[in-house]
């Protein structure tokens, strides 16, 4: 390296205009890595905050319980545990002992529903991550004048813009859910250290593959369907970001409100047959709200899922999939992807820096 | 296809109140540095912005043979430029710079880039946010010359920077970067700077190109005489563009075309600066 610098820097000496050969790019992968570089806070360091401090929550809570729990063992002098007495504390290996398998899948079912609420934080924070990050993808750049910076390379806006749409419907989502399977293995940690306390085994309790795989691979499998449901989320706020002049956060919430208000008004008036509240739900809240993994509830088909059931992470995942089949997925990606197309155009022209 | 890198013809491009480009025609051949100067308004940056095709206008453009409004993305493997100061993200650091612009252009040469960096205070690690005015331009400077790129366009790139830097700028330009098959076009107000690693010149008012001329040119159709206070009137019916006082008695004029002998007559003769030129070019452009 440092001896073909040197012959470099003879060469240059008589001024021979030294051609560049071409070399090949990879345009799409620094796009990706630059987004991930400017938002290194919000698609990676966030959800690790906040699953940390969910985390620092259940540390106290056990710590609290533990605490309690051997003031009334101490103050009774023991726990009555199906006639039995435990003295010295709580003997779990007793409790698994005498449950029925019906009893021992509804803890393991409810386990596992403990476990997945480890992932919530994160997945919330990334809902408010890809809302802020939308909106400003387009505009700081503009605001900053950073965006000549990256006109004056060989880039199209339309890598551009898919390039921010990638990060926001992918790349955020698949960085928060690895940080929520973490969550999920740091939070069973701690739960074993409590198992193992009193006497039970964390393996067969715990660590099942009922539990963490099934949870982990659902919520892997879960980023495609949050992919295609943020599409017109994302979009919007995208859209909003490469048009507004300023504050394009205002911009993004007030016209689909105002229009809901609108439509809500000539509903009171019974002027059309506008159905406000599909309206409000159908519009409004996808456009503000689809990027919060979580908010296709509403259109999922939950006829699969059986109540006294929950652990049952097939049938969760039929159902989360079962959003797929709604006109209302396919349709708001079609809009989603006009609305990206559009922000590709309004970078291609506008001319306000 | 002509050997031209910038050819416009009859560039057109108004604002909501302002007509910013009003018929301007010129043409840039390969292998010179241009200045293109003009009062604040006149329109420069309009028309860098139309050359670099990030603006809708009408006429005719063709910028190494390709329309910057529909083959833009073409174009800008071939031509590179530097806005103004301060437009690399604040964000970045001198390392993810070098790499992104590697990995998105392919004229780019990182070693070339890195030996530009050597002995700067850039070190990779360094944030933009944490540079100098001065340290921003260099490193953009140093990711700009590291392109092999056909057309260099530069709109005051050296605004609001210090002396020092503003010499090292230009210098590095000339010693390091240009070569007969590069085209430089350049704008900004500090003329003098410029005007000795210029080859040509446009001056450019109201949307319009008012003079487009090589720099060697410049001295056979200007002159300017020192003229003695008893020759005034004399010198006067030569109709001079421009003239100002000196103290002690002498008038400064400007001649357009003039006899070279019937001015030597009139006084110690020599070739105007830029400065002078413009100044004469523009009289009454804020009126």
């Amino acid at each position: 390296m440092n001896a073909r610098t040197d012959i470099d820097g003879l060469d240059a000496a008589p001024r021979a205009p030294a051609r560049t050969l071409p070399h090949p790019t990879h345009k799409l992968k620094l796009l990706l890595k630059r987004e991930f570089w400017e938002h290194r806070g919000g698609f990676f360091w966030a959800p690790i905050w906040a699953g940390g401090i969910s985390l620092v929550f259940t540390l106290m809570a056990l710590v609290m319980a533990e605490v309690g729990l051997r003031r009334t063992v101490t103050e009774r002098g023991g726990i009555q545990v199906d006639g039995q007495v435990v003295v010295n504390g709580l003997d779990l290996s007793l409790v698994t002992d005498k449950m029925s398998p019906e009893d021992l899948q509804k803890l393991a079912d409810g386990i596992s529903l403990s476990t997945a609420t480890a992932m919530v934080w994160p997945l919330l924070v990334l809902g408010f991550v890809v809302f802020f990050y939308c909106l400003g993808s387009l505009y700081d750049e503009r605001k900053d004048r950073s965006v000549l910076f990256w006109k004056s390379l060989p880039v199209s806006d339309r890598d551009t813009v898919l390039s921010k749409a990638a990060s926001a419907l992918l790349v955020a989502p698949a960085l928060a859910v690895a940080v929520g399977i973490a969550c999920m293995i740091a939070f069973l940690l701690v739960l074993s250290v409590f198992v193992l306390i009193h006497h039970g085994n964390p393996f067969a309790l715990l660590w099942s593959p009922g539990n963490l795989l099934a949870n982990a691979g659902m919520a892997i499998a879960t980023i495609p369907v949050y992919a295609l449901w943020a599409l017109p989320s994302v979009g919007w706020l995208m859209l909003c970001s490469a048009w507004a002049r300023s504050k394009p956060f205002l911009w993004a919430i007030m016209l689909p409100v105002f229009a809901g208000v609108f439509i809500s008004w000539f509903d009171l008036l019974h002027l059309f047959d506008l159905q406000s509240s599909w309206f409000w739900k159908h519009v409004v809240a996808h456009l503000l709200g689809g990027v919060f993994p979580g908010s296709w509830l509403g259109a999922m088909d939950l006829e699969g899922l059986n109540a006294s059931r929950l652990g049952d992470h097939l049938a969760a995942l039929k159902a989360v999939y079962s959003v797929l089949a709604t006109p209302q997925l396919w349709v708001g990606a079609v809009a989603g992807v006009a609305m990206l197309a559009a922000s590709v155009r309004l970078r291609r022209w506008r001319d306000d820096n | 296809m002509t050997n031209f890198v910038v050819s416009a013809r009859g560039l057109r491009k108004a604002y909501k109140n302002k007509v910013a480009l009003d018929g301007t025609t010129f043409e840039i051949p390969a292998g010179r540095i241009v200045g293109l100067i003009g009062p604040n308004g006149a329109g420069k940056t309009t028309a860098l912005k139309a050359i670099l095709g990030l603006i809708p206008f009408d006429g005719d453009l063709k910028v190494l043979g390709k329309d910057p409004r529909t083959q833009r993305d073409a174009l800008m493997n071939d031509v590179c430029f530097i806005a103004d100061v301060a437009v690399l993200p604040r964000w970045i650091t001198v390392a993810q710079a070098i790499e992104f612009v590697a990995g998105v252009h392919p004229r780019f040469d990182a070693a070339k880039c890195h030996r530009f960096l050597e002995g700067t205070q850039l070190k990779p690690g360094l944030k933009v946010r944490e540079m100098s005015k001065g340290m921003i331009v260099q490193l953009h400077l140093a990711l700009v010359m590291a392109i092999d790129a056909k057309l260099l366009v530069l709109d005051e790139p050296t605004l609001g920077l210090d002396i020092l830097y503003r010499k090292q700028f230009y210098q590095r330009l000339l010693e390091d970067y240009f070569d007969e098959d590069k085209t430089i076009v350049v704008t900004t107000h500090q003329v003098e700077e410029i005007e000795h690693i210029l080859t040509d010149v446009m001056f450019i008012r109201d949307g319009k190109v008012v003079l487009d001329a090589a720099m060697d040119s410049l001295g056979e159709r200007y002159a300017e005489v020192l003229v003695n206070a008893d020759r005034l009137d004399a010198a006067r019916a030569l109709k001079p563009i421009d003239e100002r006082s000196l103290p002690f008695g002498k008038t400064v004029m400007l001649f357009d075309g003039a006899d070279p002998a019937r001015l030597a007559a009139l006084g110690e003769t020599r070739t105007p600066g830029l400065a002078d030129l413009f100044v004469a070019t523009m009289k009454g452009t804020y009126a």
